[in-house]
């Protein structure tokens, strides 16, 4: 059996929104393990992001508990939870959150100026095959191309776990698909454990695991063994 | 480069409009800053170095005459270090090309050394020579103002006789840096002038051979100037002493340290004002430009960024703002004080006033932007950085507007949609409107101030020229005369009146308190010479008494019912006291006044004056000068036309010149307030504002709602604006209240007019700058971007 890089016990997330009190997550206990390509399935407000956030240390919870290997996150102080991003953890949104005023590869020494053992920019990104365009600026590359630079920033720091917020979310599908190639193939090469937030189940079909969420509650996990390539994906 | 530093040069090159707009007026700050302390500081340094050099003396004393043996007990006072006696003596030159009689002040040199005290400067030609009773050195504006080369003879009436002195060396002295007509305004280096002549020349030309007149004494260091004083004062009692002063007092110095600590005030108070405005714009700007970099932020927290290297970032944009004030400032600064270096080169005679910015001052700028920026920018980066990433990944919440508590059913039928629009957005932002409506009435008061003193030496020449003094002409005597002088000056060419005028020299004293004037007599219906307060109100003169300058009672602590001592100074030396009968809030130097013929009274004499007052026909204004030249008993003759046109020149110069900077330091300040203004609703609402294009609405439409709230706010700003410069003005005034002179405070319609005119085109023109950008607005991709 694989080693767990996250245990997730009893987790709960309400926000105060005015008046109103949203649960974005009830009790939700799961386990990640490490170097697995696993799929969070969910609809709008299945609090998917705030489950993908709580683990990337961008948020606390209200209740339970979130280990990664030893560490009790959910324990973290602000310089903690800092730290822990700085070393263990790489994002991809689904805007993709590049500094418009850096080229691509700027955005990504971004991170390997505060790394410990960073992979070197350009490095990153050919793995993503934008080493050709790596002097343009974000408003210079299309939609497909800031996300695979983001997904390149986000490996440049050598991450334990990769999460990824929608990252298909603003793409058409032959753009998604080459950025799905990219996650594929950080997963396999690099053996870095990747979490991808989707509402699009097609994503699943290439996942070690699909996490299916609904009203703040895991209602089902799959284990699959036989992983499609992005290619092969039916939208 | 590191990326986060390379985002900081390329996010402010985005900014640029507004990231200039910031730091000029902090660079007006800091302008302000290096112009008055690096002025402050040449001009301080330049006198304490010329001070030295020619060994400027500590203490003065006029009197009568004194045989020299005097000189002698005068040595013996302890802490006297040095002791030069002198003659000094008034006259009237008869330079060719001028129809009114210029003056000189002839003060005695030895002939075979160099003065002990108040050494003279030798700018050109040669020191004076033994035997040649005519050779003198001339002050150097009066050969400059009058085109005169060494060699050159000046006539001059000497003791009633007329010699013509030589030219043979250009020279300043310490002792009249500031070389001023008594009784008058402004330095007139055309119609004035000091010439050092050989002593036993001097003293044979006056009779005052084997005797002096006038005293100069250098101290020991540390010594105090009050107990050398009334010991010398003790001494010079039975010659006719008119009381001894310490440099502090001496006309020259005074003026000269007025203007350094006016210099110093200025130069601490204006930049601070300046700073506390830069570091409001920056932080609306800065809040402003966070907001939009949320997304930003979030993702370099996400990348593991801790809160204070984001910080750190944020913060560098304000301090690279601040900066870039810096250096345009201190450049700007340096400029400025240039100018003004030049302006003080025609006012005072240095051997050589240079412009230097000092170290210090660069470093002191730098700091107080320095604290500005940070204290600008703090709770602004503060929001910015405490945000938890999560929730900066969302977009900032939609704001929250509400009906105004102005929008009154009445109000609102009449305000229209654009005008609802513009009310709930400045009401939404109390405190960012009014940071903007602060920094516009700032700029208002700057601007009014400038046209303020522009009006107050209008008023100033007014009420000297036309309320106080109505005479044409003021001719002093070498003596006190009797009736029979005035009848001979009726009969000159051209007089038409004529008012004698006594005043005698005295110290008046209350308690240990005491000041040395002169006390004048004025009859009971004056004609020419009247009493007049700061507003040029007349006040009349109650029959016995004294009236006192506002300024001179506090001095002495008294009011209206107290009594004061006077010991006058000449003919017998009265001593008496007197009852204070009213007081007038005068504007020039300190005065006491007494009915003319109580004053006659108390001196024990006849209806004698020591100088008259005269009405003339102006077409024979040339004939009377010529034949005033040559009368023996007269010491000078000042015509008032001559003194206003000297004024307003000297005054054209210098106001032209700080009304300028005054108006270059308001448009900075209003352009930076309304462009930042503007900027920041434009970008905070482009996106609304396209969606109203979309809908149908015309550019001037959109226009009219961005702009409206710059009206809005420009429109509350102005009397706002207008109330600052009334108090600044007020404040200005009551800190240039000195003894010699005092300004009265006059706001006209005018000034306020033109100070919200050129207030209103800067806010016009960066209103129209912006209004560039709102026509370029892109409606598709404003509506797309995800904020």
């Amino acid at each position: 059996m694989a080693e767990a890089l996250f245990t997730i016990t009893d987790l709960g997330k309400v926000y105060h929104m005015g008046e109103v009190e949203v649960h974005a997550l009830r009790q939700v206990n799961l386990q990640l393990d490490e170097g697995k390509f696993v799929v969070l399935l969910g609809p709008s407000g299945s609090g998917k992001s705030t489950l993908l956030n709580i683990i990337g240390g961008l948020d606390v919870p209200t209740s339970g508990e979130v280990k990664y290997r030893d560490t009790v996150l959910t324990r973290a102080d602000e310089a903690g939870l800092t730290a822990y991003r700085r070393q263990h953890v790489g994002f991809v949104f689904q805007f993709y959150n590049l500094i418009p005023s850096l080229t691509a590869v700027e955005n990504v020494a971004l991170v390997t100026d505060i790394s410990e053992r960073p992979m070197n920019p350009g490095d990153a990104l050919r793995m993503v095959q934008l080493g050709e365009r790596q002097d343009h600026f974000p408003a210079q590359l299309s939609g497909g191309e800031q996300q695979r630079v983001a997904i390149a920033r986000a490996i440049a720091k050598r991450p334990s776990v990769l999460l990824c917020d929608e990252p298909t979310g603003a793409l058409d599908i032959s753009t998604g698909i080459v950025v799905l190639e990219a996650l594929a193939r950080v997963n396999s090469e690099l053996g870095t454990t990747t979490v991808v937030i989707t509402h699009n189940a097609a994503i699943g079909s290439m996942a070690d695991r699909i996490i299916r969420l609904a009203d703040g509650r895991v209602t089902a996990v799959e284990e699959r063994t036989e992983k499609l390539s992005p290619r092969e994906l039916v939208w | 480069m590191r990326p986060l530093n390379r985002k900081l040069v390329r996010d402010l090159l985005a900014m640029k409009g507004q990231a200039f707009a910031i730091a000029m007026v902090v660079a007006a700050g800091v302008a302000m800053f290096v112009m008055y302390l690096s002025t402050f500081d040449s001009l301080y340094r330049t006198r304490d170095a010329y001070y030295e050099r020619q060994r400027f003396g500590d203490v003065f004393a006029s009197f009568k005459r004194a045989p020299l043996r005097v000189a002698d007990a005068i040595a013996a006072i302890p802490n006297v270090s040095a002791v030069e006696t002198r003659v000094v003596a008034n006259v009237t030159l008869d330079l060719p090309g001028f129809d009114e009689p210029a003056s000189g002040r002839l003060v005695s040199v030895p002939a075979h050394r160099r003065p002990l005290v108040n050494d003279l400067f030798l700018r050109r030609g040669r020191w004076i020579e033994r035997g040649r009773p005519d050779e003198v050195l001339a002050s150097e504006g009066f050969v400059l103002a009058n085109g005169l080369e060494l060699g050159d003879r000046v006539p001059a009436v000497l003791n009633g006789r007329l010699r013509r002195l030589t030219i043979v060396g250009v020279a300043l002295s310490p002792e009249f840096i500031y070389n001023i007509r008594p009784g008058e305004l402004v330095p007139d280096d055309r119609r004035f002038g000091t010439f050092w002549m050989d002593e036993q020349a001097l003293a044979a030309a006056f009779d005052m051979e084997g005797g002096f007149n006038d005293v100069v004494l250098g101290l020991a260091p540390g010594a105090s100037a009050d107990e050398v004083m009334a010991r010398l004062d003790r001494i010079l009692e039975p010659y006719g002493g008119l009381g001894a002063i310490p440099r502090a007092l001496q006309l020259s110095h005074w003026t000269v340290q007025n203007e350094l600590s006016q210099l110093q005030t200025f130069g601490v108070l204006l930049p601070v004002i300046f700073m506390m405005v830069a570091a409001f714009i920056l932080n609306v700007a800065l809040t402003r430009a966070l907001a939009l970099q949320r997304p930003q932020i979030a993702s370099l927290k996400a990348l593991g960024y801790d809160n204070r290297a984001i910080g750190w970032h944020y913060l560098k944009w304000a301090l690279a703002i601040g900066l870039g004030g810096v250096v345009i400032g201190v450049v700007l600064g340096a400029m400025m004080g240039t100018l003004i270096i030049g302006l003080y080169n025609s006012f005072f005679r240095f051997p050589t006033l240079l412009f230097s910015v000092p170290f210090g001052v660069v470093v002191g700028a730098t700091a107080m932007t320095m604290v500005a920026a940070v204290a600008g920018a703090y709770t602004a980066v503060r929001r910015a950085v405490r945000l938890p990433p999560a929730e900066a990944m969302r977009p900032e919440v939609p704001a929250r507007y509400r009906r105004s508590l102005f929008e009154t059913p009445l109000v609102s039928r009449h305000l229209g949609t654009a005008g609802r629009m513009v009310l709930r957005n400045v009401v939404r932002h109390p405190l960012r409107a009014a940071a903007s409506v602060f920094g516009i009435a700032f700029a208002v008061a700057i601007l009014m101030i400038g046209f303020v003193f522009n009006d107050a030496i209008d008023r100033l020449m007014l009420t000297q020229f036309w309320d106080a003094e109505r005479q044409d002409v003021t001719v002093t005597f070498i003596e006190p005369r009797g009736e029979s002088a005035r009848y001979a000056l009726a009969r000159l060419p051209g007089v038409v009146a004529v008012e004698p005028q006594r005043t005698v020299a005295a110290r008046i004293r209350s308690g240990y308190r005491e000041r040395y004037l002169s006390i004048t007599g004025v009859p009971p219906t004056p004609r020419f010479r009247r009493i007049v307060d700061r507003d040029g109100r007349e006040i009349r003169l109650p029959p016995s008494g004294v009236v006192l300058s506002l300024t001179l009672a506090n001095v002495l602590g008294v009011v209206p019912g107290d009594e004061v001592s006077l010991d006058v100074l000449e003919g017998q030396r009265p001593t008496r006291r007197v009852l204070v009968t009213g007081l007038v809030d005068d504007i020039m130097g300190l005065s006491a006044y007494m009915d003319l013929a109580a004053l006659h009274q108390m001196m024990r004499e006849g209806e004698v004056a020591n100088s008259a007052l005269l009405l003339i026909d102006a077409a024979q204004e040339g004939e009377l000068a010529a034949e005033l030249k040559v009368l023996p008993a007269v010491a000078g003759a000042g015509f008032k036309r001559a003194v206003i046109q000297s004024f307003r020149e000297v005054m054209a110069a210098n106001m032209s010149v700080s009304i300028l900077i005054n108006l270059i330091f308001a448009a900075i300040i209003a352009f930076g307030v309304v462009y930042n203004a503007a900027r920041v609703s434009l970008s905070e609402r482009s996106r609304e504002l396209a969606s109203l294009r979309v809908l149908g609405f015309t550019r001037a439409e959109i226009s009219l709602i961005l702009m409206g709230e710059l009206a809005l706010l420009t429109l509350v700003a102005l009397p706002v604006g207008g109330l600052f410069g009334y108090a600044l003005s007020a404040a200005i005034v009551g800190m240039i209240d000195s003894e010699v002179y005092r300004f009265p405070l006059y706001v006209s319609r005018q000034a306020v007019a033109l100070a919200f005119l050129g207030i209103i085109a800067a806010t016009v023109f960066s209103g129209l700058v912006v209004r560039r950008q709102l026509d370029r607005l892109d409606l598709v991709a404003v509506l797309k971007i995800r904020e």
